[in-house]
């Protein structure tokens, strides 16, 4: 039995482990929340963290990085909360926008051959910017129909885990199992050899940016479904927040290792790490250092498991 | 023999410079369908570039490319490469690391694609790895970075053989035998013969003459930048292919610059090392010591290893300055000046509590920019301003400016202008004279004329140690090309 846990598989299950640890936990301190009722405010604010993740994986799929993506999402919160559902035909056309412009910045970093955490960084300020501009004091109302699917009340388990379960799936196929998911993930492992096998490296980038912003968007409509209202500095912590989670989830900064289940399990870890520590009652000062501290237990167990596999 | 109409590929006067590098200076090569081309020659031959500019991925300065004796007024490009079916398997590995071995034979071939992708790419590279090397034991599911070194290499080689339609017509092995053991490589040899016979076209670079001449049906021999010698395989022996590539012998014997005497032998040396096998280096007071060989073949490793074990002390006797071969990635530092440059090493000695005496450190800097010739009007102006020559002569006043009392050199003199080169070599002839010690490694073979003794690499293992009455070219060749 033991020659089938090779240290890939150990590490590929790894995130799944530690999330599994982290309920019983969960549960073990408040049994209360062993319930529908109780899962659905626990992993509420998953979903959303969820689709930023996904984001930021796309950017390091092609060894590139996201700083604005927090930003972004605030800005799409804001058009969700305002434009979409005063004019909707207006909204959906700065949302396409949106994508277009991340398309945009893709080949602009691929072309220029900038560093994309540079141009990320500097979008991030016109993203806030923008996000004033259409709502400049918390406000706004979500559209009726994305409130309706975000409190939709699903049979046994709570609509977040369904969708998460059916978007990392989805992900999963698009970039792990189709023919050009593989083109796309070669090229963060090795650009040079894809583009000399004949492809459009170029092409590869922009698909993945156009992903990202895609998947910005899905964050940002389901965050004013939870929240109701929009704010342009209601995202902002999601940028690290997705880049903790994509590497909690298994991924990689550089060399396009990526895992779409494990960021979505990531982002939930993360996200559960909150409540886990309010439960301790941990005083929320100390939160944030404490979910570093998770992090770190995480990413060590994993150089211990890469350790084990090297001898 | 076959005919012209059977010519694949044909090169006419093609050139390509990097700068004041002439990599290749008109070179005619032509490829017929069903044989195995052999080409050999030593470092900086043009063997690299040729490769490249066949593959697609460097397009010549001039001279054009035909495919199938239709000559292309486009230029011709990897896309193009590709579709006619020339395959390129470079000197440096080149499957993404992070991907099975089925998702890599999938990038090769954009045809793959569709419901059942998986399935098809896994026969496609499971049967050619069968073929090329039977019984590898290699899992097509397996990612390629879990691969050990020599699989990896198998995959690649494999990969380049794959195709519909029987496949690729001219497949390119640059070193392909590099990390292959004597069993794999003879099975890989062995399947460059099936494949000629059965009509398609193979490009062998091999630094083993061995492989080349048991292999290849023609063998093209390379100088310079230049073709100097073609014929058939069976008019060439070990011995004669050795020849044909250093024939600049004749010119050179005369220029020798008589110096210090060959090793006393009773003095004890200030460096030594070796790898776990073989001769070991010794490098004496006051002399200059080359390390020669094919590049890559461990002197850059010696090198560094020997800087890491010199003694903390920074201005003793065993005190080191390494001047390095990258200009660019280990060399200048791009944002700082001329004279920021020159006395980074030496920044020690001006130190007064902590403080740099600017004027001191300033006089370093005047002072070895005329010593070693810099031009430039103003040492304050940026390191980057000056030409590629003077850069690197800024990185040689930098070390020999420092206190040390050995200089290691990793070919410093890539890509410098032939006049920059006597003077640096008349600088570095005065220093060890001063009773500096040298060691140089270079890939030049005139350069070795400079040197009291010469260390010949192999495969990261000294094979032949030459004092400087006993040094040839022949000698050299011979060495860096298997046995001596």
């Amino acid at each position: 039995m033991s020659s089938l846990m090779t240290p890939r598989l150990l590490r590929n299950l790894l995130p799944a482990i530690s999330l599994t640890v982290l309920l019983l936990a969960i549960f073990y301190l408040q049994p209360r929340a062993m319930s529908y009722l109780g899962l659905n405010l626990l992993l509420n604010l998953a979903l959303p963290i969820a689709f930023a993740t996904l984001a930021q994986m796309c950017m390091m799929t092609v060894n590139d990085l996201d700083l604005g993506i927090g930003a972004y999402v605030g800005f799409v919160a804001c058009i969700g909360a305002t434009f979409l559902r005063d004019t909707p035909a207006l909204g959906v056309l700065m949302l396409l926008a949106c994508v277009a412009a991340y398309a945009a910045l893709g080949a602009l970093i691929h072309l220029r051959n900038l560093p994309s955490i540079v141009v990320t960084l500097g979008m991030s300020f016109v993203w806030l910017g923008l996000a004033l501009l259409v709502l400049p004091t918390p406000g706004g109302k979500a559209p009726d129909w994305i409130r309706a699917i975000m409190t939709w009340k699903t049979p046994m388990l709570p609509f977040t885990i369904y969708a998460s379960v059916g978007v990392a799936l989805i992900v999963h196929i698009i970039l792990m199992r189709s023919a050009y998911g593989a083109v796309l993930r070669g090229v963060g492992g090795n650009a040079r050899s894809v583009e000399r096998a004949g492809w459009s490296l170029l092409r590869a980038k922009v698909t993945m940016y156009a992903l990202a912003g895609v998947f910005g968007i899905f964050s940002g409509l389901a965050l004013i479904g939870l929240t109701t209202s929009a704010d342009a500095n209601i995202a902002l912590r999601y940028t690290l927040l997705s880049i903790a989670g994509a590497i909690l989830g298994g991924g990689e900064f550089v060399g396009g290792r990526i895992s779409p289940i494990g960021a979505v399990i990531g982002a939930t870890t993360l996200t559960l790490a909150g409540s886990f520590l309010s439960f301790l009652r941990i005083s929320p000062d100390w939160q944030i250092g404490a979910q570093g501290g998770i992090l770190i237990i995480v990413l060590a167990l994993r150089i211990l498991i890469n350790r084990a596999e090297a001898k | 023999m076959s005919g012209s109409q059977n010519i694949i590929i044909e090169l006419d006067g093609v050139k390509k410079s990097f700068g004041a590098v002439h990599a290749l200076q008109g070179v005619d090569l032509t490829v017929r369908g069903g044989e195995a081309l052999g080409i050999v020659g030593h470092n900086g031959a043009g063997k690299s570039t040729l490769m490249h500019i066949l593959a697609g991925s460097l397009s010549p300065d001039t001279g054009s490319i035909s495919l199938d004796a239709a000559t292309s007024d486009w230029t011709y490009s990897i896309g193009q490469a590709h579709s006619a079916g020339v395959r390129t398997v470079f000197q440096e590995l080149s499957l993404c690391p992070n991907l099975t071995v089925i998702e890599n034979t999938r990038i090769m071939h954009p045809e793959i694609r569709g419901a059942g992708w998986r399935k098809r790419a896994e026969e496609m590279i499971f049967s050619k790895l069968e073929e090329v090397f039977p019984g590898s034991g290699i899992d097509a599911n397996d990612y390629v970075d879990e691969l050990p070194i020599a699989k990896r290499q198998m995959v690649e080689i494999a990969r380049a053989f794959t195709g519909k339609d029987g496949g690729p017509r001219l497949v390119i092995l640059d070193e392909p035998t590099s990390s292959l053991d004597a069993h794999m490589s003879e099975q890989l040899l062995s399947h460059v013969r099936a494949f000629v016979s059965a009509g398609g076209s193979c490009i062998l670079i091999s630094h083993l003459l061995n492989e080349i001449l048991t292999t290849a049906d023609r063998i093209v021999v390379m100088q310079d930048g230049k073709v100097v010698d073609e014929r058939e395989t069976a008019r060439f022996d070990r011995h004669s292919l050795v020849e044909a590539m250093g024939s600049v012998v004749d010119e050179q014997t005369g220029v020798k610059v008589t110096m210090s005497d060959a090793r006393t032998g009773q003095s004890v040396p200030i460096v030594s090392s070796g790898f776990h096998e073989g001769m070991k280096l010794e490098a004496h007071h006051g002399e200059i010591v080359g390390l020669a060989g094919l590049s890559g073949h461990g002197q850059t490793e010696m090198l560094v290893d020997i800087f890491r074990n010199a003694p903390r002390d920074r201005s003793g006797a065993g005190s080191m300055a390494l001047v390095a071969g990258d200009r660019q990635v280990d060399g200048v530092f791009p944002i700082w000046s001329i004279a920021l440059n020159m006395t980074v090493s030496s920044l020690r000695r001006f130190v007064r509590f902590g403080i740099i005496n600017g004027d001191e450190e300033r006089r370093l800097a005047e002072d070895w920019r005329g010593r070693i010739g810099i031009q430039t009007p103003d040492l304050d102006n940026n390191i980057l301003s000056l030409s590629g020559g003077n850069q690197q002569k800024a990185l040689f006043a930098r070390a020999l400016g420092s206190d040390a009392q050995i200089i290691l050199m990793d070919d410093p003199m890539r890509g410098v202008d032939i006049g920059t080169k006597q003077e640096v070599y008349a600088i570095l002839r005065n220093e060890a004279a001063k009773g500096r010690t040298f060691l140089w490694y270079t890939t030049e073979m005139n350069e070795l004329e400079h040197c009291d003794h010469v260390y010949v690499f192999r495969e990261n293992q000294i094979v032949a140690s030459l004092p400087r009455n006993e040094l040839s070219e022949q000698k050299v060749l011979h060495a860096s090309f298997e046995g001596g």
